[in-house]
């Protein structure tokens, strides 16, 4: 959710403020969240560990990084072959956006699968798992909103979020692997 | 005595309600938009909830009174060209810049630029805006119009932005990447005129912004009112070519009761704080800042 607000911020400068850009924004982060659940549950089937899903996080923070290197030149090209702004913002958002969404979208039905050891646990596991990231999705959002851009730059923001994401693959593929040893 | 109290308060409400006449109601895809008629004038205003957010007004009796105290000001630009071919208006509110522009100099070319296909509607069908052959309307953003205007090669000797509401600020709109934007988009004699704050912390920042792309500028305010920052190209031109410039328009502008003389003497110069962080595409809270007090 912060990257999406930051999103918003991110396409301005090209496209605009208008409600169209958020519209873009939003439907491409839903599309993106679908399909990273789909692949997540998919990924999940085959030998489930904390070390893949640790990979999750790393590959959801490398994602991020063209965002942060090549968002400018890329939305250049997209404004000078796309005249209408509408169709802009959404090719825009698509490729900015889509990846490090979709790798962020797999990391909650992997995480179901770590935690689930009876079918019967199943249902309240997935509902703490949802009160988790939905409860975080929201503190991000106002966080970012009310004070993240009052202090720092889009970019400055970005790295910190890379930084969390590197953060949390390392821990989890350390867990992990601590757990393999023995 | 309190019923007594209670009528006397309910006729002065009546009464103060009365003399304003609702023409035109709209929820827009950006904003509520009020046409009303209070005695001889009729404005355009963007919400309800804050009086004083009147965006446009005119007489419809006289078209050649500017009502608004910024209205004149606007065309401060005038002092640094006095002779502008191409005009660029970031926001077209009641139009009514725009009209006086096409007045004062026949043949002028006018691109106008306004996010709401609607307050377009309305400009036309409640405050007599004109587009003359020279006018070119468009329902953009004025930011994406700026780059493909860039892109395109067009040129204007006077911009004028005019995009914020009383409430809420187009936050791309207001940032060094724009304002350089717009200075690229300037010819070499060229404007830009800016109506803004004049209080918060914004306040500080804004100028700074301003300062970082154009160097010095005139600081245009009045009590109790917008601020208007007139900016050139190339610097600002001696006190002598301004006074020649007045001297070149005077007359022309005498019947909208634009004085150019008394505009320029609301320059207040350099009196913001010096160290406020410049506004960038990266950091833009311009509604955040405009929240808070200066401290």
């Amino acid at each position: 959710m912060a990257i999406e607000l930051l999103g918003g911020r991110i396409l301005a400068p090209y496209f605009g403020n208008s409600i169209y850009v958020w519209g873009s924004l939003i439907t491409v982060f839903m599309l993106a969240l679908s399909i990273g659940y789909l692949l997540g549950g998919r990924f999940s089937l085959r030998n489930p560990s904390l070390l893949r899903f640790g990979s999750l996080f790393l590959f959801s923070a490398a994602a991020v990084l063209p965002l942060l290197f090549f968002g400018n030149d890329f939305m250049d090209i997209v404004f000078e072959h796309i005249e209408d702004p509408r169709y802009g913002s959404l090719v825009a958002s698509l490729v900015l956006f889509f990846l490090p969404t979709v790798a962020l979208g797999m990391i909650s039905p992997y995480a179901v699968r770590l935690l689930v050891e009876h079918r019967d646990q199943s249902g309240h596991v997935a509902g703490k798992l949802y009160f988790v990231s939905t409860i975080g999705s929201a503190l991000g959002t106002l966080l970012t909103s009310f004070y993240l851009v009052l202090y720092f730059e889009v970019n400055q923001i970005l790295v910190a979020i890379f930084a969390a994401l590197i953060l949390c693959g390392v821990v989890a593929a350390g867990a992990g692997r601590r757990t393999l040893i023995p | 005595m309190i019923r007594c109290c209670i009528a006397v308060l309910l006729l002065g409400l009546t009464g103060s309600l009365a003399a304003e006449v609702i023409l035109h109601t709209e929820k827009s895809l950006y904003r509520n938009i009020e046409v009303f008629e209070d005695g001889d004038i009729r404005c355009l205003r963007f919400t309800v909830r804050r009086r004083e957010s009147r965006q446009s007004c005119i007489d419809p009796d006289e078209p050649d009174r500017l009502v608004l105290p910024y209205t004149p000001v606007a065309f401060g630009g005038l002092l640094i060209n006095p002779a502008p071919k191409r005009v660029l208006l970031v926001g077209l509110g009641g139009g009514t810049i725009a009209n006086v522009f096409a007045r004062l100099y026949p043949g002028i070319s006018i691109d106008a630029v306004e996010i709401d296909p609607a307050v377009i509607e309305v400009a036309r069908n409640y405050f007599n805006f004109a587009e003359r052959a020279g006018t070119r309307v468009f329902a953009q953003d004025g930011r994406v119009y700026a780059r493909r205007a860039l892109r395109n090669g067009a040129r204007y000797d006077y911009i004028l932005v005019d995009a914020f509401d009383g409430d809420y600020i187009p936050e791309h709109l207001m940032t060094a990447e724009f304002l350089e934007e717009c200075r690229q988009l300037l010819t070499n004699q060229g404007v830009l005129v800016a109506n803004t704050f004049s209080s918060s912390r914004l306040y500080n920042s804004e100028s700074a912004t301003y300062e970082s792309v154009f160097g010095d500028f005139l600081n245009l305010r009045r009590r109790f009112s917008n601020r208007v920052i007139v900016a050139a190209k190339n610097g600002l031109p001696s006190p002598g070519t301004l006074k020649s410039n007045i001297a070149l328009v005077e007359a022309n502008l005498a019947r909208f009761d634009i004085d150019l003389e008394q505009i320029l003497a609301l320059d207040r110069g350099k009196d913001w704080r010096g160290k406020a962080r410049v506004l960038t595409d990266q950091y833009a809270p311009a509604n955040l800042l405009r929240g808070r007090n200066d401290d």
